[in-house]
């Protein structure tokens, strides 16, 4: 196992609907820093100026033969960016809002969401697109509940992204008006950097864990649109300082909101609802905005 | 272990590029990697070593060149530094700032062959 990483061997393995993958052989792994780091170019003495200015042969490697240097200026994500940008169309051609949850493993997730669509069900469709690196059992619980979900597993792999959510939705093909949810992979770091093309991110504490949450993953916490702070009802047996918690999570997004539910005593559902019901509305242009229009 | 889908993507945006600008091997890759982009510069160079075994990159090199955080802090009403995403203004304490840079993670240069 990885001790930097905590994964396993870096091979990638899922059905055709998922990761497609070169399969690793090995997974390096450097014992410290014992290795030579040639730093011929011109770096930036620790955290000043760094001027990429003029760039090619000659400046960043002196002396060098054949070689030559070639500018590239790519996001490394901008493959998935626009993966991502094409699942948004596809969400906006059919109105289906697309929520990304994300949290920790053990959060509550699932319940949430099995208790989310016993109720919304019967207001608008709902669909789902489950994420975990093995096995099918979340998206059993959701077809219990007899809306449609298609599972992904990842394998190895620590996140969703673009290309495996586009595949997803495809297969899934959502009712227009759809509220689709899709659970990532239970995993504060990883998912933190991959766009799915989602309308909102919702990132899922649950007061079992630590209110400082906010401040260990702050990749998260900044890319979420909503904090819900899940399993409300164990608050009195917990040392958990909603406020601490909350206050952490405006350091480092100032702008996200915040939620307290409990799936097993009903605490926060209604609200819940209510915010996806406002989302929903604003991508469903049909009955909600014309009746509110003659409201 | 987002920095192996990483390695990933920097990999086929090699392979991209090698048909675009005409070379056969990689030998040097410039990573430009903000302090405040959630890759860790010692995760990438591990899995770039294991993604790239047997490419065109195989036994390249991989620079990654740190950028600083900064932020607009609105109390302040300047363009600051910011060691961490929850780092308070180092000039005014408040964390009214907003990151402005430093979250990139993009491939500046080759050293191709």
């Amino acid at each position: 196992m990885c001790t930097v990483c905590g994964c396993g061997q870096a091979t990638q393995e899922g059905p055709a609907n998922s990761h497609r993958h070169k399969p690793h052989a090995h997974h390096h792994h450097h014992d410290g820093h014992g290795h030579d780091h040639h730093h011929d170019h011109r770096h930036g003495d620790g955290t000043d100026t760094f001027d990429f200015g003029s760039g090619p042969a000659g400046a960043h490697v002196p002396g060098m033969s054949q070689a030559r240097i070639v500018q590239v200026e790519q996001d490394i994500l901008g493959e998935n960016d626009r993966l991502a940008g094409r699942n948004r169309s596809y969400f906006a051609e059919r109105n289906v809002l697309a929520l990304n949850l994300v949290s920790s493993p053990g959060s509550g997730k699932t319940t949430l969401l099995v208790r989310s669509i016993e109720s919304l069900a019967e207001r608008f469709p709902v669909a789902v697109i489950e994420g975990d690196q093995q096995t099918s059992f979340d998206a059993d619980r959701i077809r219990a509940t007899g809306v449609p979900a298609v599972q992904i597993n990842t394998g190895k792999g620590c996140h969703l992204d673009a290309r495996m959510v586009g595949d997803a939705a495809h297969r899934l093909d959502p009712q227009e008006g759809s509220v689709l949810f899709i659970e990532n992979v239970g995993n504060l770091v990883c998912p933190a950097a991959f766009d799915l093309g989602e309308a909102r991110r919702v990132v899922m504490l649950s007061v079992t864990e630590g209110d400082d949450k906010p401040l260990k993953y702050p990749d998260m916490f900044h890319a979420a649109d909503l904090m819900m702070i899940t399993k409300t009802d164990l608050l009195p047996y917990v040392s958990f300082d909603i406020e601490k918690c909350v206050e952490f999570a405006r350091r480092i997004n100032p702008e996200i909101e915040v939620m307290r539910v409990s799936a097993t005593s009903g605490e926060g559902l209604e609200t819940w609802f209510e915010w996806i019901g406002r989302r929903r509305s604003a991508v469903v242009p049909s009955q909600s905005s014309a009746s509110e229009a003659r409201a | 272990m987002h920095e192996l889908a990483l390695c990933e993507s920097v990999l086929s945006i090699l392979q991209g590029q090698a048909k675009t600008q005409q070379f056969d091997r990689v030998k040097t890759v410039w990573l430009q990697v903000g302090a405040l982009s959630c890759a860790a510069p010692e995760a990438l160079d591990f899995c770039f070593r294991a993604v790239t075994a047997g490419t065109l990159a195989d036994g390249a090199r991989l620079e990654v060149i740190r950028t600083p955080g900064q932020a607009w802090c609105m109390r302040c009403g300047e363009t600051v530094m910011l060691g961490e995403r929850y780092d308070p203004c180092p000039q005014c304490g408040t964390f009214e700032v907003q990151v402005t840079g430093g979250d990139e993670m993009r491939i500046k240069e080759l050293e191709v062959e």
